[in-house]
Protein backbone atom coordinates (compact mmCIF):
# COMPACT_ATOMS: atom_id res chain seq x y z
CA UNK A 1 0.00 0.00 0.00
CA UNK A 2 2.79 2.08 0.94
CA UNK A 3 4.53 1.28 -2.23
CA UNK A 4 1.50 1.81 -4.07
CA UNK A 5 1.06 5.79 -2.86
CA UNK A 6 4.78 6.34 -3.38
CA UNK A 7 4.65 5.39 -7.08
CA UNK A 8 1.84 7.64 -7.67
CA UNK A 9 2.98 10.46 -6.27
CA UNK A 10 6.02 9.90 -8.23
CA UNK A 11 3.76 9.51 -11.31
CA UNK A 12 1.80 12.61 -10.47
CA UNK A 13 4.74 15.08 -10.13
CA UNK A 14 6.23 13.14 -13.34
CA UNK A 15 3.43 14.45 -14.79
CA UNK A 16 3.79 18.02 -13.21
CA UNK A 17 7.17 17.78 -14.30
CA UNK A 18 6.04 17.79 -17.95
CA UNK A 19 3.59 20.46 -17.44
CA UNK A 20 5.95 23.22 -16.14
CA UNK A 21 8.01 22.02 -19.59
CA UNK A 22 5.49 22.42 -21.83
CA UNK A 23 4.58 25.65 -19.78
CA UNK A 24 8.49 26.80 -20.43
CA UNK A 25 8.27 26.03 -23.95
CA UNK A 26 5.42 28.49 -24.25
CA UNK A 27 7.03 31.10 -22.21
CA UNK A 28 9.98 30.82 -24.66
CA UNK A 29 7.49 31.33 -27.57
CA UNK A 30 5.65 33.80 -26.50
CA UNK A 31 8.85 35.89 -25.41
CA UNK A 32 9.95 35.50 -28.65
CA UNK A 33 7.31 36.41 -30.56
CA UNK A 34 6.83 39.50 -28.83
CA UNK A 35 10.53 40.21 -29.45
CA UNK A 36 10.15 41.24 -25.26
CA UNK A 37 12.67 40.70 -22.39
CA UNK A 38 12.23 39.76 -18.45
CA UNK A 39 12.02 36.08 -19.54
CA UNK A 40 15.07 35.67 -17.11
CA UNK A 41 12.96 36.60 -13.73
CA UNK A 42 10.02 34.40 -15.98
CA UNK A 43 12.27 31.20 -15.74
CA UNK A 44 13.25 31.38 -12.81
CA UNK A 45 9.82 31.14 -10.88
CA UNK A 46 7.46 29.30 -13.41
CA UNK A 47 8.11 26.10 -11.49
CA UNK A 48 7.01 27.84 -8.35
CA UNK A 49 3.91 29.37 -10.14
CA UNK A 50 3.01 25.89 -11.88
CA UNK A 51 3.61 24.07 -8.73
CA UNK A 52 0.76 26.58 -6.68
CA UNK A 53 -1.63 26.91 -9.11
CA UNK A 54 -1.31 23.19 -10.43
CA UNK A 55 -1.35 21.29 -7.20
CA UNK A 56 -1.67 24.15 -3.86
CA UNK A 57 -4.30 26.51 -4.76
CA UNK A 58 -8.05 25.49 -3.95
CA UNK A 59 -11.11 27.90 -5.49
CA UNK A 60 -11.16 29.85 -2.49
CA UNK A 61 -7.31 30.52 -2.33
CA UNK A 62 -5.83 33.91 -3.76
CA UNK A 63 -2.48 34.70 -5.31
CA UNK A 64 -0.75 38.00 -5.78
CA UNK A 65 2.35 38.65 -8.12
CA UNK A 66 4.43 41.10 -6.57
CA UNK A 67 6.91 40.80 -8.76
CA UNK A 68 4.98 41.68 -11.68
CA UNK A 69 7.87 41.75 -14.16
CA UNK A 70 7.00 38.15 -14.05
CA UNK A 71 4.03 38.61 -15.41
CA UNK A 72 4.36 35.92 -18.63
CA UNK A 73 5.48 33.52 -16.23
CA UNK A 74 1.56 33.83 -14.60
CA UNK A 75 0.18 34.11 -17.85
CA UNK A 76 1.56 31.19 -19.09
CA UNK A 77 0.71 29.15 -15.88
CA UNK A 78 -2.92 30.98 -16.67
CA UNK A 79 -2.92 29.53 -20.04
CA UNK A 80 -1.59 25.61 -18.69
CA UNK A 81 -4.84 26.18 -16.98
CA UNK A 82 -7.40 26.73 -19.33
CA UNK A 83 -7.74 30.05 -18.00
CA UNK A 84 -6.04 32.19 -20.85
CA UNK A 85 -6.14 30.98 -24.71
CA UNK A 86 -3.66 30.52 -27.35
CA UNK A 87 -4.67 33.69 -29.16
CA UNK A 88 -4.28 35.82 -26.06
CA UNK A 89 -0.70 34.59 -25.73
CA UNK A 90 -0.42 35.27 -29.35
CA UNK A 91 -1.11 39.36 -28.34
CA UNK A 92 1.26 39.29 -25.44
CA UNK A 93 2.89 42.77 -24.78
CA UNK A 94 1.58 43.56 -28.59
CA UNK A 95 -0.98 46.95 -29.32
CA UNK A 96 -4.60 46.04 -28.06
CA UNK A 97 -3.60 43.25 -25.50
CA UNK A 98 -4.74 43.03 -22.14
CA UNK A 99 -1.67 41.14 -21.47
CA UNK A 100 0.74 44.22 -20.93
CA UNK A 101 3.95 43.58 -19.67
CA UNK A 102 3.28 43.47 -16.50
CA UNK A 103 0.05 42.27 -14.61
CA UNK A 104 -3.34 44.39 -16.05
CA UNK A 105 -5.78 45.80 -13.66
CA UNK A 106 -9.38 44.91 -14.02
CA UNK A 107 -9.28 42.01 -16.94
CA UNK A 108 -8.47 38.89 -15.47
CA UNK A 109 -10.41 37.08 -12.50
CA UNK A 110 -7.35 35.53 -11.41
CA UNK A 111 -4.97 38.70 -11.85
CA UNK A 112 -6.85 40.40 -8.81
CA UNK A 113 -4.26 43.19 -8.66
CA UNK A 114 -1.87 45.04 -11.49
CA UNK A 115 1.42 44.94 -10.10
CA UNK A 116 5.17 45.69 -11.36
CA UNK A 117 6.08 48.85 -9.11
CA UNK A 118 7.86 46.57 -6.51
CA UNK A 119 6.70 46.31 -3.05
CA UNK A 120 3.25 46.80 -3.25
CA UNK A 121 2.23 42.58 -3.32
CA UNK A 122 2.85 41.93 0.30
CA UNK A 123 1.00 44.80 1.39
CA UNK A 124 -2.01 43.97 -0.65
CA UNK A 125 -2.11 40.50 0.12
CA UNK A 126 -1.84 40.73 4.20
CA UNK A 127 -5.25 43.09 3.45
CA UNK A 128 -6.95 40.33 1.75
CA UNK A 129 -5.63 38.02 4.54
CA UNK A 130 -6.69 39.94 6.66
CA UNK A 131 -10.03 40.64 5.63
CA UNK A 132 -10.48 36.65 4.89
CA UNK A 133 -9.74 36.43 9.01
CA UNK A 134 -12.41 39.08 9.64
CA UNK A 135 -14.97 37.63 7.29
CA UNK A 136 -14.44 34.66 8.54
CA UNK A 137 -13.74 33.39 5.37
CA UNK A 138 -11.80 30.47 3.85
CA UNK A 139 -8.62 30.27 2.12
CA UNK A 140 -4.95 30.60 1.74
CA UNK A 141 -3.20 33.85 0.24
CA UNK A 142 0.19 33.44 -1.67
CA UNK A 143 2.25 36.33 -2.65
CA UNK A 144 5.67 35.42 -4.73
CA UNK A 145 8.21 38.64 -4.29
CA UNK A 146 11.70 39.09 -5.77
CA UNK A 147 14.46 38.99 -3.41
CA UNK A 148 15.58 42.83 -5.06
CA UNK A 149 12.19 43.50 -3.81
CA UNK A 150 13.65 43.40 -0.03
CA UNK A 151 14.98 46.62 -0.83
CA UNK A 152 11.50 48.33 -0.75
CA UNK A 153 10.82 50.05 2.55
CA UNK A 154 7.10 49.00 1.73
CA UNK A 155 8.08 45.40 1.99
CA UNK A 156 9.20 45.43 5.31
CA UNK A 157 6.19 47.79 6.58
CA UNK A 158 4.33 44.78 5.02
CA UNK A 159 6.30 42.23 7.22
CA UNK A 160 5.96 43.80 10.42
CA UNK A 161 1.83 44.33 10.06
CA UNK A 162 1.91 40.57 9.11
CA UNK A 163 3.86 39.29 11.93
CA UNK A 164 2.23 41.88 14.15
CA UNK A 165 -1.43 40.83 12.98
CA UNK A 166 -0.36 36.81 12.59
CA UNK A 167 -1.67 36.20 9.54
CA UNK A 168 -1.61 32.57 9.22
CA UNK A 169 -3.86 32.17 6.54
CA UNK A 170 -0.69 33.95 4.18
CA UNK A 171 2.57 32.32 2.95
CA UNK A 172 5.16 34.74 1.00
CA UNK A 173 7.39 32.90 -1.13
CA UNK A 174 10.83 34.64 -2.34
CA UNK A 175 11.97 33.95 -5.66
CA UNK A 176 15.76 34.09 -4.73
CA UNK A 177 17.68 34.60 -7.67
CA UNK A 178 20.53 36.37 -6.53
CA UNK A 179 20.19 39.48 -9.50
CA UNK A 180 18.53 42.51 -9.74
CA UNK A 181 18.05 45.10 -12.04
CA UNK A 182 21.69 46.26 -12.37
CA UNK A 183 23.23 44.13 -10.00
CA UNK A 184 23.49 41.16 -8.03
CA UNK A 185 21.60 41.40 -4.16
CA UNK A 186 24.39 40.98 -2.71
CA UNK A 187 26.40 44.26 -4.53
CA UNK A 188 23.41 46.17 -4.90
CA UNK A 189 22.00 45.62 -0.86
CA UNK A 190 23.31 42.79 0.90
CA UNK A 191 21.34 41.40 3.57
CA UNK A 192 23.01 38.26 4.43
CA UNK A 193 20.18 35.70 5.04
CA UNK A 194 17.34 36.58 4.73
CA UNK A 195 15.60 34.04 6.04
CA UNK A 196 17.31 34.82 9.15
CA UNK A 197 15.46 38.10 9.21
CA UNK A 198 11.74 36.70 8.63
CA UNK A 199 12.65 34.15 11.31
CA UNK A 200 13.49 37.35 13.57
CA UNK A 201 9.91 38.35 12.38
CA UNK A 202 8.43 35.31 13.41
CA UNK A 203 8.09 33.92 10.53
CA UNK A 204 8.31 29.93 9.67
CA UNK A 205 10.77 29.62 7.01
CA UNK A 206 11.60 26.89 4.39
CA UNK A 207 14.12 26.90 2.12
CA UNK A 208 13.86 25.29 -0.74
CA UNK A 209 14.88 24.44 -4.23
CA UNK A 210 13.24 26.60 -6.18
CA UNK A 211 13.63 24.75 -9.33
CA UNK A 212 13.06 21.07 -7.76
CA UNK A 213 9.22 19.98 -7.60
CA UNK A 214 9.99 17.06 -4.70
CA UNK A 215 11.21 20.19 -2.99
CA UNK A 216 8.40 22.50 -3.63
CA UNK A 217 6.12 19.83 -2.55
CA UNK A 218 7.40 18.93 0.57
CA UNK A 219 7.30 22.95 1.68
CA UNK A 220 4.08 23.47 0.67
CA UNK A 221 2.68 20.30 1.81
CA UNK A 222 3.70 21.55 5.35
CA UNK A 223 1.34 22.81 7.12
CA UNK A 224 1.37 26.56 8.21
CA UNK A 225 1.65 27.90 11.78
CA UNK A 226 1.62 31.73 11.97
CA UNK A 227 2.99 33.27 9.06
CA UNK A 228 4.80 31.56 6.67
CA UNK A 229 7.75 32.34 4.23
CA UNK A 230 9.13 30.26 1.62
CA UNK A 231 12.34 30.92 0.50
CA UNK A 232 13.13 29.62 -3.30
CA UNK A 233 16.98 29.54 -3.96
CA UNK A 234 16.16 29.86 -8.11
CA UNK A 235 18.31 30.19 -11.08
CA UNK A 236 17.58 33.45 -13.59
CA UNK A 237 17.21 31.93 -16.49
CA UNK A 238 16.69 28.54 -15.41
CA UNK A 239 17.27 25.44 -18.16
CA UNK A 240 18.50 27.81 -20.92
CA UNK A 241 22.25 27.15 -20.57
CA UNK A 242 23.28 30.90 -22.05
CA UNK A 243 20.67 32.45 -19.57
CA UNK A 244 21.03 31.00 -16.62
CA UNK A 245 22.43 33.33 -13.99
CA UNK A 246 23.11 36.00 -16.41
CA UNK A 247 21.28 39.56 -15.38
CA UNK A 248 21.44 40.26 -18.97
CA UNK A 249 17.75 38.53 -19.53
CA UNK A 250 16.05 40.53 -17.05
CA UNK A 251 16.49 42.68 -20.70
CA UNK A 252 17.51 41.15 -23.55
CA UNK A 253 14.83 39.72 -25.97
CA UNK A 254 15.81 36.65 -28.10
CA UNK A 255 17.16 36.39 -31.69
CA UNK A 256 15.61 33.39 -33.84
CA UNK A 257 19.32 31.71 -33.17
CA UNK A 258 18.88 31.56 -29.47
CA UNK A 259 15.40 30.64 -29.76
CA UNK A 260 16.00 27.69 -31.55
CA UNK A 261 18.45 27.07 -29.22
CA UNK A 262 16.79 27.60 -25.95
CA UNK A 263 14.01 25.62 -27.44
CA UNK A 264 16.28 22.47 -27.96
CA UNK A 265 17.85 22.99 -24.12
CA UNK A 266 13.88 22.83 -22.80
CA UNK A 267 13.48 19.63 -25.09
CA UNK A 268 11.11 21.36 -27.49
CA UNK B 1 -14.60 68.27 12.74
CA UNK B 2 -13.11 65.19 13.61
CA UNK B 3 -15.19 64.48 16.99
CA UNK B 4 -18.12 64.44 14.36
CA UNK B 5 -16.06 62.56 11.84
CA UNK B 6 -15.85 59.88 15.06
CA UNK B 7 -19.47 60.41 16.25
CA UNK B 8 -20.66 59.61 12.59
CA UNK B 9 -18.48 56.51 11.85
CA UNK B 10 -19.62 55.59 15.08
CA UNK B 11 -23.47 55.63 13.72
CA UNK B 12 -21.98 53.44 10.62
CA UNK B 13 -20.16 50.63 13.15
CA UNK B 14 -22.61 48.01 12.76
CA UNK B 15 -21.76 47.84 9.14
CA UNK B 16 -20.48 44.52 9.13
CA UNK B 17 -18.07 45.55 6.04
CA UNK B 18 -16.85 48.92 7.68
CA UNK B 19 -13.19 48.98 8.48
CA UNK B 20 -10.86 51.15 9.97
CA UNK B 21 -7.45 51.52 10.18
CA UNK B 22 -4.91 54.63 11.01
CA UNK B 23 -1.88 54.88 10.60
CA UNK B 24 -1.35 55.89 14.55
CA UNK B 25 -3.21 59.14 14.86
CA UNK B 26 -6.10 59.57 16.67
CA UNK B 27 -5.44 60.25 20.34
CA UNK B 28 -8.64 62.17 22.18
CA UNK B 29 -10.37 61.66 19.40
CA UNK B 30 -10.89 58.39 17.43
CA UNK B 31 -11.37 56.25 20.89
CA UNK B 32 -14.89 55.70 20.84
CA UNK B 33 -14.56 54.67 17.00
CA UNK B 34 -12.23 52.31 18.22
CA UNK B 35 -14.56 50.71 21.14
CA UNK B 36 -17.25 50.59 18.46
CA UNK B 37 -15.26 48.54 15.99
CA UNK B 38 -13.52 45.86 18.09
CA UNK B 39 -10.87 44.31 15.53
CA UNK B 40 -12.21 45.83 12.45
CA UNK B 41 -10.34 49.38 14.23
CA UNK B 42 -6.79 48.96 12.75
CA UNK B 43 -4.24 50.37 14.27
CA UNK B 44 -1.61 49.67 11.10
CA UNK B 45 1.31 52.01 13.04
CA UNK B 46 3.62 54.51 11.19
CA UNK B 47 3.57 52.56 7.86
CA UNK B 48 1.07 54.75 5.33
CA UNK B 49 2.11 52.74 2.12
CA UNK B 50 1.57 49.37 3.93
CA UNK B 51 -1.64 51.11 5.17
CA UNK B 52 -3.50 51.82 1.93
CA UNK B 53 -2.62 48.80 0.32
CA UNK B 54 -3.70 46.58 2.66
CA UNK B 55 -7.10 49.05 2.51
CA UNK B 56 -7.29 48.24 -0.93
CA UNK B 57 -6.98 44.37 -0.40
CA UNK B 58 -9.38 44.57 1.88
CA UNK B 59 -11.60 46.38 -0.43
CA UNK B 60 -11.13 43.75 -2.96
CA UNK B 61 -12.60 41.39 -0.93
CA UNK B 62 -16.04 43.69 -0.50
CA UNK B 63 -14.64 45.33 2.98
CA UNK B 64 -14.95 49.11 2.93
CA UNK B 65 -12.07 50.50 4.40
CA UNK B 66 -11.82 54.08 5.70
CA UNK B 67 -8.05 55.11 6.21
CA UNK B 68 -6.94 58.05 8.40
CA UNK B 69 -3.66 60.22 8.91
CA UNK B 70 -2.43 63.50 8.74
CA UNK B 71 -3.51 65.00 5.18
CA UNK B 72 0.08 64.64 4.26
CA UNK B 73 1.10 61.71 5.38
CA UNK B 74 -2.64 59.97 4.00
CA UNK B 75 -2.24 61.03 0.51
CA UNK B 76 1.31 62.16 -0.08
CA UNK B 77 3.14 59.44 1.25
CA UNK B 78 1.75 56.40 -0.16
CA UNK B 79 0.43 58.42 -3.19
CA UNK B 80 1.41 55.80 -5.73
CA UNK B 81 -0.38 53.00 -3.35
CA UNK B 82 -3.64 55.15 -3.93
CA UNK B 83 -2.42 55.30 -7.96
CA UNK B 84 -2.14 51.51 -8.48
CA UNK B 85 -3.61 49.53 -5.91
CA UNK B 86 -7.18 51.33 -4.92
CA UNK B 87 -7.18 54.35 -7.86
CA UNK B 88 -6.90 51.67 -10.35
CA UNK B 89 -9.10 49.31 -9.71
CA UNK B 90 -11.20 51.51 -8.81
CA UNK B 91 -12.40 50.31 -5.73
CA UNK B 92 -13.89 51.47 -2.70
CA UNK B 93 -11.62 53.05 0.05
CA UNK B 94 -11.97 56.72 1.76
CA UNK B 95 -8.94 58.40 2.35
CA UNK B 96 -9.17 60.98 5.27
CA UNK B 97 -6.77 63.59 5.85
CA UNK B 98 -7.29 65.04 8.51
CA UNK B 99 -6.34 69.28 8.75
CA UNK B 100 -5.83 70.11 5.40
CA UNK B 101 -4.31 73.52 4.09
CA UNK B 102 -2.73 75.37 6.87
CA UNK B 103 -4.58 73.78 9.82
CA UNK B 104 -1.88 72.29 11.50
CA UNK B 105 -0.38 76.05 11.72
CA UNK B 106 2.96 75.92 13.52
CA UNK B 107 3.67 72.29 13.45
CA UNK B 108 4.96 73.73 10.49
CA UNK B 109 5.13 72.73 6.75
CA UNK B 110 5.44 69.60 6.44
CA UNK B 111 1.86 68.93 8.31
CA UNK B 112 0.40 71.48 5.64
CA UNK B 113 -1.96 69.73 2.92
CA UNK B 114 -1.72 72.40 0.54
CA UNK B 115 -1.89 70.09 -2.83
CA UNK B 116 -4.12 67.13 -1.94
CA UNK B 117 -6.94 67.40 -3.40
CA UNK B 118 -5.80 68.69 -6.67
CA UNK B 119 -3.03 65.99 -6.55
CA UNK B 120 -5.70 63.55 -5.51
CA UNK B 121 -8.09 64.52 -8.72
CA UNK B 122 -5.54 63.66 -11.08
CA UNK B 123 -5.65 59.54 -10.14
CA UNK B 124 -8.96 58.03 -12.18
CA UNK B 125 -12.46 57.98 -10.42
CA UNK B 126 -11.35 60.22 -7.67
CA UNK B 127 -13.83 62.23 -6.13
CA UNK B 128 -12.99 64.66 -2.73
CA UNK B 129 -15.20 66.59 0.08
CA UNK B 130 -14.07 69.48 1.42
CA UNK B 131 -16.78 69.74 4.10
CA UNK B 132 -17.32 73.77 5.41
CA UNK B 133 -18.97 73.35 8.50
CA UNK B 134 -19.42 70.76 11.17
CA UNK B 135 -23.27 69.74 10.12
CA UNK B 136 -21.86 68.61 6.63
CA UNK B 137 -19.71 65.50 7.70
CA UNK B 138 -22.46 63.47 8.65
CA UNK B 139 -24.12 63.90 5.28
CA UNK B 140 -20.28 63.39 3.59
CA UNK B 141 -20.22 60.18 5.67
CA UNK B 142 -23.36 58.64 4.22
CA UNK B 143 -21.94 59.80 1.10
CA UNK B 144 -18.66 58.01 1.06
CA UNK B 145 -20.40 54.87 2.13
CA UNK B 146 -22.72 55.11 -0.82
CA UNK B 147 -19.98 56.07 -3.43
CA UNK B 148 -18.26 52.83 -4.00
CA UNK B 149 -15.52 54.64 -5.24
CA UNK B 150 -12.45 55.88 -4.65
CA UNK B 151 -12.44 58.97 -2.43
CA UNK B 152 -10.56 61.71 -0.05
CA UNK B 153 -12.07 63.49 2.78
CA UNK B 154 -10.79 66.93 3.79
CA UNK B 155 -10.95 67.86 7.37
CA UNK B 156 -10.36 71.06 8.66
CA UNK B 157 -12.11 73.10 11.28
CA UNK B 158 -15.56 74.44 11.60
CA UNK B 159 -15.67 78.56 11.08
CA UNK B 160 -19.48 79.04 11.01
CA UNK B 161 -20.76 82.07 13.07
CA UNK B 162 -22.91 80.53 15.63
CA UNK B 163 -26.02 81.82 15.11
CA UNK B 164 -26.20 81.57 11.49
CA UNK B 165 -28.63 79.26 9.83
CA UNK B 166 -27.21 76.90 6.87
CA UNK B 167 -29.00 76.06 4.22
CA UNK B 168 -29.45 72.01 3.27
CA UNK B 169 -26.36 70.66 2.55
CA UNK B 170 -25.42 69.93 -1.31
CA UNK B 171 -22.14 70.51 -3.00
CA UNK B 172 -22.93 73.70 -4.50
CA UNK B 173 -24.53 76.14 -1.44
CA UNK B 174 -25.17 80.23 -1.84
CA UNK B 175 -24.70 81.30 1.39
CA UNK B 176 -25.11 84.67 0.86
CA UNK B 177 -26.91 87.17 -2.10
CA UNK B 178 -25.15 89.92 -3.09
CA UNK B 179 -24.49 92.71 -6.01
CA UNK B 180 -20.71 92.29 -6.15
CA UNK B 181 -19.08 89.37 -7.86
CA UNK B 182 -19.30 86.18 -7.54
CA UNK B 183 -17.26 84.43 -4.87
CA UNK B 184 -16.82 81.01 -4.17
CA UNK B 185 -14.88 79.74 -1.14
CA UNK B 186 -13.86 75.91 -0.69
CA UNK B 187 -14.62 74.28 2.55
CA UNK B 188 -14.19 75.95 5.40
CA UNK B 189 -13.11 79.46 4.42
CA UNK B 190 -16.55 80.34 4.01
CA UNK B 191 -17.35 80.05 7.46
CA UNK B 192 -14.49 82.82 8.35
CA UNK B 193 -15.58 84.85 5.79
CA UNK B 194 -19.30 84.83 6.58
CA UNK B 195 -19.08 86.64 9.65
CA UNK B 196 -17.43 89.61 8.28
CA UNK B 197 -19.65 89.44 4.55
CA UNK B 198 -23.06 89.09 6.27
CA UNK B 199 -22.51 92.75 7.63
CA UNK B 200 -21.55 94.51 4.98
CA UNK B 201 -23.83 96.32 2.46
CA UNK B 202 -25.85 93.66 -0.46
CA UNK B 203 -24.49 96.08 -2.84
CA UNK B 204 -21.10 95.42 -2.84
CA UNK B 205 -21.10 92.15 -1.21
CA UNK B 206 -20.30 89.33 -3.17
CA UNK B 207 -23.16 86.43 -3.87
CA UNK B 208 -21.32 84.11 -1.40
CA UNK B 209 -21.31 80.45 -2.72
CA UNK B 210 -19.36 77.43 -0.85
CA UNK B 211 -18.39 74.44 -2.61
CA UNK B 212 -17.52 71.01 -0.82
CA UNK B 213 -17.24 68.58 -3.83
CA UNK B 214 -14.43 68.16 -6.02
CA UNK B 215 -13.68 67.85 -9.32
CA UNK B 216 -15.84 70.47 -10.68
CA UNK B 217 -17.74 69.83 -13.81
CA UNK B 218 -20.18 71.70 -15.76
CA UNK B 219 -22.77 69.42 -16.03
CA UNK B 220 -22.99 69.74 -11.86
CA UNK B 221 -22.65 73.33 -11.73
CA UNK B 222 -25.89 75.35 -10.42
CA UNK B 223 -27.76 77.26 -12.74
CA UNK B 224 -27.93 80.31 -9.94
CA UNK B 225 -24.14 80.73 -9.56
CA UNK B 226 -23.60 80.90 -13.46
CA UNK B 227 -26.17 83.13 -13.70
CA UNK B 228 -24.64 85.32 -10.67
CA UNK B 229 -21.16 84.98 -12.77
CA UNK B 230 -22.92 86.73 -15.67
CA UNK B 231 -24.40 89.26 -13.84
CA UNK B 232 -21.84 90.44 -11.94
CA UNK B 233 -19.17 90.16 -14.66
CA UNK B 234 -16.39 89.08 -11.70
CA UNK B 235 -15.50 85.45 -10.03
CA UNK B 236 -13.77 85.22 -7.02
CA UNK B 237 -12.73 82.17 -5.96
CA UNK B 238 -10.52 81.64 -2.52
CA UNK B 239 -8.99 78.03 -1.58
CA UNK B 240 -6.03 76.83 0.82
CA UNK B 241 -4.54 75.30 -1.69
CA UNK B 242 -2.08 75.80 -4.59
CA UNK B 243 -3.31 77.28 -7.41
CA UNK B 244 -2.40 73.97 -9.60
CA UNK B 245 -4.97 71.83 -9.70
CA UNK B 246 -7.58 73.48 -7.39
CA UNK B 247 -11.22 74.66 -7.56
CA UNK B 248 -9.67 78.29 -9.38
CA UNK B 249 -8.41 76.66 -12.31
CA UNK B 250 -11.03 73.66 -12.57
CA UNK B 251 -14.12 76.81 -12.25
CA UNK B 252 -12.29 78.68 -15.14
CA UNK B 253 -12.04 75.99 -16.85
CA UNK B 254 -15.42 74.41 -17.12
CA UNK B 255 -16.89 77.97 -17.13
CA UNK B 256 -14.10 78.62 -20.12
CA UNK B 257 -15.81 75.63 -22.17
CA UNK B 258 -19.54 77.03 -21.44
CA UNK B 259 -18.91 80.10 -23.17
CA UNK B 260 -19.24 81.93 -19.61
CA UNK B 261 -15.63 82.76 -18.20
CA UNK B 262 -16.25 85.83 -16.23
CA UNK B 263 -14.51 89.60 -17.42
CA UNK B 264 -12.69 90.02 -13.93
CA UNK B 265 -11.37 86.37 -12.33
CA UNK B 266 -9.60 86.60 -8.71
CA UNK B 267 -8.02 83.50 -7.12
CA UNK B 268 -6.68 83.55 -3.65
CA UNK B 269 -5.09 80.57 -2.91
CA UNK B 270 -2.10 79.40 -0.79
CA UNK B 271 0.93 80.60 -1.69
CA UNK B 272 3.56 78.38 0.54
CA UNK B 273 5.24 80.43 2.97
CA UNK B 274 5.42 83.86 1.64
CA UNK B 275 7.97 85.16 4.46
CA UNK B 276 9.28 81.98 5.29
CA UNK B 277 8.47 82.01 8.66
CA UNK B 278 5.43 79.70 10.39
CA UNK B 279 2.66 80.12 12.75
CA UNK B 280 -1.06 79.82 12.84
CA UNK B 281 -3.30 78.89 10.36
CA UNK B 282 -4.77 82.41 10.33
CA UNK B 283 -1.02 83.83 9.82
CA UNK B 284 -0.89 81.81 6.80
CA UNK B 285 -3.70 82.73 5.41
CA UNK B 286 -3.03 86.63 5.98
CA UNK B 287 0.47 85.69 4.02
CA UNK B 288 -1.84 84.35 1.39
CA UNK B 289 -4.63 87.10 1.48
CA UNK B 290 -6.77 84.52 2.81
CA UNK B 291 -8.07 85.82 5.83
CA UNK B 292 -11.58 86.95 5.99
CA UNK B 293 -10.21 91.07 6.64
CA UNK B 294 -8.07 90.10 3.22
CA UNK B 295 -10.49 88.67 1.42
CA UNK B 296 -13.61 91.90 2.83
CA UNK B 297 -10.71 94.63 1.89
CA UNK B 298 -9.92 93.03 -1.74
CA UNK B 299 -13.75 93.20 -2.34
CA UNK B 300 -14.60 96.92 -1.03
CA UNK B 301 -10.95 97.99 -2.91
CA UNK B 302 -12.05 96.46 -5.86
CA UNK B 303 -15.90 96.94 -6.10
CA UNK B 304 -16.41 99.62 -3.57
CA UNK B 305 -16.14 102.35 -5.48
CA UNK B 306 -18.41 101.39 -8.31
CA UNK B 307 -21.28 100.67 -6.08
CA UNK B 308 -21.41 104.20 -4.22
CA UNK B 309 -20.71 105.79 -7.81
Amino acid sequence: MLLLGYLLARSCEGDMREKIRQAKLRLLKMHFESGVGHIGGNLSCLDLLMYLHHRVMKAEDVFVLSKGHSAGALYVTLWSMGRLKDEDLARFHGDGSMLAGHPPPNWIPEIRFATGSLGHGLSLSAGIALAKRLKGEPGKVYCLLSDGEWNEGSTWEALIFISHQKLDNLTLIVDSNGLQGFGTTKEVADLGSLSDKLRSFSLRVDEIDGHDVDSIAEAFSNAPVGPRAIVARTRKGNGVSFMENAMEWHYLPMSEELYMQAMKEVGG
Amino acid sequence: MRNVLCDSLVGHAARKEFVFLTGDLGYNALEPLRAALGDRFINSGVAEQNMVSVAAGMSSLGLVPWVYSIAPFAYARPFEQIRNDVCMHGLHVVIVGNGGGYAYGPMGATHHGLEDYGTLLTLPGMHAFVPAFASDVPVIVDTLFDLKRPSYLRLGRCEKPGDFVLPPYAPWRRLLDGRGPAMVAVGPLAGGILEIFRRMDPAIRPALWVLTELPIRKESMPEELVRDIRQSGALFVIEEHVAHGGAGQMLSYALTEMNEAPREFIHKFAKGYVSGLYGSQLFHRKECGLDPESVAAEVVRRYGTAAKG
